[in-house]
Parts: structure tokens; sequence; C-alpha cells
């Protein structure tokens, strides 16, 4: 089977063969490209990114991010509560906005540093 | 009159990383103009992640990475000026600008970085049929109005191009809950990066019709419907092929354009295939003193080459103010075959790098180096497509021995 790695902007084609219960992944350029391949045939992980409210900034919405990949199936669950979160100003770029989002054992991070107005 | 020994339009990635590397090579006086309120240029709207592998080290989203740029340049003496808009640059570097703050400003500089980004292709720009109701727009203007202002700009879209930004907006705004009915692509592969249809598109079940066009829109304030169609190896709607979709948005991610044209009225020569300026190894223009980087000078689709060739445009803008010159022997570079563009476009003989793009998806490439029709290098590469910028490294031993211009031929 062969597979896109998209961890990273490189996108290594990985051809990946299964050997009893051990899969053997080839055209990885770096071991995250295992790691990706192990996930995406047993449960899928998906980074997510997107915005929440900000009050007394000089944009309205702050980028967020998670800390970690989440299961694909729950992104939808995440986004809910990135949807319904509004946050204050001031705000340090990688500061944890949301501890444990969904028990998912992943924080939700801002990714901007915006200052209050 | 201002006096500064380097001026930099545009505080992108270009413009920061060219800052930094002038001032770590001993250039004094640098001052950085930007016409939005912030520094970091289109990173601050891209946030997704995919940033700075190569450079920081880590992934990052575009914000954070744009930040870390800005958090280096606030770190050293090198002054960046926000909301000034730069109106105009002359032959002998005398650089008008106008700001809120300051007003009108000319500042003579000993040289200039042009790091003014790209823009997008617009509806005029692909002479797109059908009326002309609200609903349509570039795929990066409605990144800009989702991802910074908060706005969702439609419920129910489709994307025409599938260029990595028409791309990453069908997840976005997927994940924000519209729905993306259908990407429409021309050319019978895609243009974005092959992790970005698959993490884009595929994980959403998202279509994507390859060869295929818009041949007519319908409504009469707001879009009602859009009518695709499959087009011939000419590119020209099949009759019979037509689908209709009920949507109130239509993102345009068709291409995009180096922003050129303060550096055109300077008058700068550009290329007719980069729509950038042509360049020598230095970054430098056609201008003496004035060099170029980033999306304005090609089009990038990595942030990290973009602050590679800051670097590089930085560093000799130090050497130019220091005097030091290179070789007096400049060689032409032709690009030939597959390829669909090579940069830079001149070399002096030195250790150096080119940079290219195939025209189309290839398989089992040859890439030919040579020189009156001499072979000076032969490489071989399994597979080459036009999304994904090439490298060849040049030595300068191989240059010294040219006696006319270096043609490079790509050949599937
Ligand atoms: C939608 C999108 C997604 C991307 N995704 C990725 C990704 O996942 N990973 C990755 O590595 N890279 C990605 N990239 C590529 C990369 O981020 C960009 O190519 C890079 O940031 C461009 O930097 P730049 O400095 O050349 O241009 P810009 O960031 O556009 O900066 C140009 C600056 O010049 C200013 N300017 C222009 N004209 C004037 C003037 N007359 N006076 C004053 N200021 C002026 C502009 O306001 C702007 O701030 C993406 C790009 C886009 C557009
Ligand atoms: S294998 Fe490593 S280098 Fe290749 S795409 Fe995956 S993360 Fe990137």
């Amino acid at each position: 089977m062969e597979m896109i790695c998209i961890t990273c902007p490189k996108g290594c084609t990985l051809k990946i063969e299964q050997n009893n219960d051990k899969l053997i992944v080839t055209g990885n350029s770096c071991p995250r490209g295992v790691v990706y391949a192990e996930n995406e045939i047993f449960h899928p992980m998906r980074m997510i990114t997107s915005t929440v409210r900000i009050k007394g900034a000089s944009i309205a919405r702050c980028p967020v991010m998670s800390s970690v990949p989440v299961p694909k199936e729950k992104m939808f669950d995440v986004m809910k509560v990135i949807e319904n979160t509004t946050i204050e100003a001031p705000v340090q770029c990688n500061q944890v906005l949301i501890h444990n989002i969904c028990d998912l054992d992943c924080d939700l991070v801002a990714t901007r540093t915006l200052k209050k107005l | 009159m201002i006096k500064k020994d380097l001026v930099i339009i545009g505080a992108g990635a270009a413009g920061l990383s060219s800052a930094l590397a002038a001032y770590q090579n001993g250039v004094e006086e640098i001052l950085i103009l930007e016409k939005e309120e912030d520094a970091g240029g289109i990173l601050n709207q891209c946030i997704h992640t995919g940033f700075g592998l190569h450079t920081f080290h880590q992934e990052m989203s575009g914000p954070a990475y744009a930040q870390k740029c800005i958090d280096l340049v606030e770190q050293t003496p090198i002054e960046i000026q926000t909301s000034t808009m730069v109106l105009s640059v002359s032959q002998d570097r005398v650089v008008t600008c106008s700001s809120s703050k300051y007003g009108l400003q000319k500042i003579q500089a000993k040289a200039i970085v042009f790091a003014t980004g790209c823009r997008e292709r617009s509806r005029g720009a692909i002479q797109l049929p059908g009326t002309r109701p609200a609903g349509i727009m570039s795929a990066g203007t409605a990144q800009r109005y989702l991802n910074i202002d908060g706005w969702l700009v439609g419920k129910k879209v489709l994307i025409l191009g599938s260029g990595d930004i028409g791309l990453i907006m069908a997840r976005r705004m997927t994940l924000e809950g519209a729905e993306v009915v259908a990407v429409a692509e021309l050319m019978p592969y895609s243009n974005g990066l092959p992790r970005n249809l698959k993490q884009c598109l595929d994980d959403f079940n998202i279509p994507l019709y390859l060869s295929h066009t818009i041949t007519d829109i319908k409504g009469h304030h707001r879009v009602e419907q859009v009518v695709l169609s499959q087009v011939d190896e000419k590119l020209q709607p099949i009759a019979g092929t037509e689908k209709v979709f009920d949507v109130d948005t239509v993102l345009l991610s068709v291409g995009l354009i180096p922003e050129n044209s303060l550096l055109e009225d300077a008058g700068a020569v550009l290329h007719p295939r980069t729509k950038g300026p042509i360049v020598d190894e230095r970054c430098m223009t056609s201008i003496e003193g004035i060099f170029a980087c980033g999306n304005s000078l090609h089009v990038h689709d990595l942030v990290d080459f973009v602050y590679a060739e800051g670097q590089r445009a930085g560093k000799a803008a130090a050497d130019y103010l220091h005097q030091i010159q290179p070789a007096d022997k400049m060689i032409d570079v032709i690009a030939k075959g597959e390829l669909s563009y090579i940069l830079p476009q001149k070399l002096h003989p030195s250790d150096t790098k080119l940079f290219y793009r195939v025209k189309s998806p290839l398989k089992n490439c040859t890439i030919e180096i040579s020189c009156n029709n001499q072979i000076i290098r032969t490489l071989k590469k399994p597979a080459l497509i036009p999304s994904i910028m090439e490298e060849i490294t040049i030595k300068k031993q191989w240059l010294d021995e040219c006696d006319g211009p270096l043609v490079v031929e790509v050949k599937a």
C-alpha cells in the first residue's frame, strides 16, 4: 500500500507492507513518517487549527491549534468547543487556552501573541 | 531627506528574514516599511500548521511563524514602520511612502530589498462567464475574512482552482460548518501539494473535478447556481457535460502573481513567466542595488524557502553595501524542455543554487546542465510535479569554464 505522509509539507510517499502484525514502512524521510503510517492504518489522527473569539485585541479572532493530533472522528466535537469559546486579550503565542479539550489528552493553544488595546 | 543604508519593502517572511540577514552581516541602518497594521504578511491569515520545519525545527501555524520572525527582529535595532504604504521607488533608490503617523516621506536608500509578496488572480483575469452577483471572491480574501475578522463568507461553496489556498479553505470552511460541494480544476492534475489534497479534500469527502471549469454562474443579488463543464485537451468546455450545483458562494483559487508594480515602474526588467524581476544569484534585479525575494520574486509554496531566499537577498545587500563585488563574468541561465522556469536567470561564477519548476507532472526525469552543447552534469529525478519547487547545486568551477549561456533542460 502507498500513502502520502501529511505530517509536514514535504509530503513523502510512504510504502507500507504488512508482515503479520508489524508494519514495514519505507519512503519516509524522517521517523515521523513511520508513526504517521501506523496511526493512519489503526487510528487516523489530525491536527486541528481554527480561531476563537477574542475581546480587547486589535483583531476579532485569535488563531488556535491542538497541541497534538486528535482522533479524526473527534474533529467536529473539538470544533464545537472552539466555536463556543471567547477569550480576553492579552494572549501569548503558545499559551494554553483550554486544558484537556474533550478529554482527548490534548490542549488548545493560542498561535499568535495579541496585546490588550 | 531621510537617509538609510537599507530599506526593505514588505514585512512578511521574506522582508523580515532579509532584514535579519543584513543586520547579521553588519548593515547598521535598516528600515522595513509595511502597509498593514501588523508585520507578518500573508502568514497572519494562514492559521493552519505546516510552517517552520526547516527553519525553526518545529511545526507552527502561520501567525506563530510570523511571531517568531518578528521577535527575532525586535531583539535588534532594525526599525519596522507599519501602516506605511510605499508609493514609488526611483532608479537612484529614493523611496516615497505615506503613513498616517509620518505623512508623506522620502527616503534615500543605499540599497533596497523588495519583499512585497504576491496577489491573487481575480475573476477578470480568468474571464469567468455568467452574471455578477455577490458571493464570488478569491480564496485568500475569504481566508482573511474568516481567520482574522471572523466572518464565514458562505454556507454552500464551490471552489474553482485546486491551488493550496483553495484546498485549505475547503477544509477550513467545512470545519466551520459550511458545505463545500466541489472543487473544480481546469487542468487534468491539481496544482496543490499532495498532502493538502489528502487532508483537505479526501478527509471530508469533498469531490475534486479535474479537467472541469465554470461555464455559467446564475443569480441576481447573490450567487444561486453554478454550472460546471468538463473540458477537452484544448481546455475547451465539452457540450453536454454540464453539472449544476446550488451554491451561494464561489471561491477562486486560480493562481498567484508576484506583486511588482512598483519595481516595474522603477524600470526593472520582469520575466514573462515568473512575473517577477530578472535577478542574478544575489537576488539583484536589473537595477543596481535593488534586490527582490520571496513571493514578489516568484511564487513559493513553502515559507522556509521564502525565509532562505530572504536571507540570501539580505546577505547580498550587505555585501553590496560593503562593496564586495562578484566576478565580472556574467552567464545567462536558460530553461529548456519541460521546465516552466528557472531562477536566477543570470549567474556570476560562484557556488550557488538554481531553483526550478516543471510545466506538468513528469516521471523518470533527466536533468541536463550544459554549455555550448557540452553536457556539464546530468541528474535523475524519479518524479517532478509543478507544485513542488526543486533545486540544483551549482559549482563555481563549472561556471569558470563556461563561455556561453548555461542551458538547463528537463526531459521526461
Ligand atoms: C494560503 C497560503 C497557504 C500557505 N501555506 C503554507 C504552508 O502550509 N506551509 C508553508 O511553509 N508555506 C505556506 N505558504 C507559503 C508561505 O507562507 C508564503 O509564501 C510566504 O509567507 C510569503 O512571504 P513573503 O514575505 O514573500 O510575502 P507576504 O507575506 O505576502 O509579505 C509581503 C508584505 O509586503 C507588504 N507590501 C506589499 N506591497 C507593499 C507596499 N507598496 N508598501 C508597503 N508594504 C507592502 C504586504 O502588506 C505584506 O505584508 C502558504 C501561502 C499561502 C498564500
Ligand atoms: S516522513 Fe517525515 S519528512 Fe516525510 S512528510 Fe512525513 S514528517 Fe515530513
